[in-house]
């Protein structure tokens, strides 16, 4: 049985306010059967450091990657790693995480890659719920593991690939949510810092600069409907709820967290993540790409 | 069990903390880089008081400032600062501070680039995040190089 609704008033003015929990919400709702809170952070020793009582960690790096392919685990790897946390396909997760939800929103994505019916961001994550005061402890819970059934995952309907998005540009609206330095190509990569190499800088043709941290509200929590509609619909972006959107970034995480405010908060029906994002667009062979803050035009050769 | 990889060029300090982490099984490896980031050590006063002395690594995951100092006396000195928010980053500065401490500009330069690869942190910590204790030692490298050819 899902746990109950946050009915708080700026969580239901959300489209899909099934999505979000605010940190009151979770704190009066903490321990209770059916719900398990997953931390999902950036730093992967940030969770040892202290967390909400009773969460369970899952890193991103260490465990929703493949350690081979660059791609997620399989639906075998999924099912083990979710049971092994206590987590059955009817459980309620909340995932928090640092950097306001990136990456606890980079594991929602993945969680609904596998279609975990009932996954929910913490508002505003670990940033809001330590700024508030509230109870963290370094205890690590052993959570009696559970049965997870070994699901497909579906890269279809919320994921893109390169080809996908080839074949997008010109057709549909692109949303680059990189800083403006990375969309105009100028920052390309950090001197001595050998992170993530890519041969080129700019964006992808068509593709409109958004970045990320424009849906965040001072206090780290999503900006209200009414905000976020400014930004990305009527009078800002210009996106209307039934356009086929494509999200995209560096490596696919903050787009996550845009990703999110598109399809739940907003209630656009088709928004796909291209995680392969910039990592892979700007090292790859015969892609175009548009340098400077302009969008640039779809590629004749692409019509 | 086989030895530990050895590298002539490997300080004892830096040596004596790879065997540390390798003696670890894998799971414990992250609480091992957890006391270092608690070990970092605090900025001496003439940093402290000015952390903008400290080379920022500018990127888009935590903010870290470091700067490897050659004293008058030839003897490195690693200093770094990075939020509590960032444990994983005081972790790999904490490593560096204690393992090129003390150390003459020419050890360090020799320090092996693939040294954060060997401590048997990649699967643990990954290969991306690595990539952070790279770049640390990298620009450390490149602080001391250019304040060698300063007094030359």
């Amino acid at each position: 049985m899902p746990a109950p609704l946050d009915t708080s008033e700026k969580i239901t003015q959300y489209a899909h306010p099934d999505r979000l929990v605010s940190t009151a919400w979770l704190a009066e709702h903490l321990g209770e059967p059916g719900i398990v809170v997953v931390e999902s952070d950036e730093d992967v020793l940030l969770y040892e450091t202290g967390h909400i009582p009773g969460a369970v960690k899952i890193d991103w790096h260490t465990d929703l990657n493949d350690p081979d392919t660059r791609d997620y685990v399989d639906g075998k790897a999924f099912a083990e790693l979710l049971g092994s946390k206590g987590i059955a396909r009817d459980t309620t997760i909340v995932v928090y995480g640092d950097k306001n939800n990136w990456w606890a929103a980079y594991a929602a994505w993945v969680f609904t890659l596998f279609g975990h019916e009932d996954v929910r961001l913490l508002d505003g994550g670990r940033g809001t719920w330590i700024a508030e005061g509230r109870e963290t402890t370094t205890d690590v819970p052993t959570p009696e593991p559970v049965e997870y059934p070994v699901v497909e995952r579906d890269d279809v309907t919320v994921r893109a690939f390169k080809e996908d998005v080839l074949a997008h540009i010109g057709n549909g609206p692109l949303v680059d949510i990189r800083s403006p330095q990375e969309y105009t190509g100028e920052r390309l990569h950090i001197p001595d810092y050998p992170e993530e190499g890519v041969l080129r800088g700019g964006h992808i043709p068509t593709a409109r600069n958004v970045p990320w941290a424009t849906a965040v509200a001072e206090d780290g929590t999503y900006k209200s409907r009414a905000e976020l509609e400014a930004i990305y619909q009527e009078g800002g972006l210009g996106l209307r709820t039934d356009d086929e959107v494509v999200t995209y970034c560096r490596i696919g995480e903050r787009s996550s967290h845009t990703w999110f405010a598109l399809t739940y908060l907003l209630g656009f029906d088709t928004v796909r993540n291209y995680d392969g994002s910039w990592t892979e667009w700007g090292n790859a062979v015969r892609v175009p790409i548009v340098k400077g803050d302009q969008p640039g035009d779809a590629p004749a050769s692409l019509g | 069990m086989s030895a530990p990889p050895t590298d002539a060029a490997l300080p004892a300090t830096l040596a004596e903390i790879r065997d540390d982490f390798l003696a670890l099984p894998e799971r414990e490896r992250l609480q091992l880089l957890l006391e270092f980031a608690n070990e970092l050590p605090d900025l001496p006063e003439r940093y402290a008081s000015a952390p903008g002395m400290l080379e920022r690594i500018e990127e888009c995951q935590s903010p870290v400032r470091a700067f490897a100092e050659v004293g008058d006396d030839d003897v490195v000195h690693f200093y770094a600062t990075a939020p509590a928010e960032a444990p994983t980053t005081r972790g790999f500065a904490s490593i560096l501070a204690q393992g090129l401490s003390g150390l003459t500009a020419q050890q360090v330069l020799d320090v092996p680039d693939d040294f954060p690869g060997s401590i048997g942190l990649t699967r643990a910590v990954s290969p991306l995040r690595l990539g952070g204790m790279s770049g640390m030692l990298t620009r450390a490298k490149r602080q001391v190089r250019e304040q060698v050819a300063a007094r030359a």
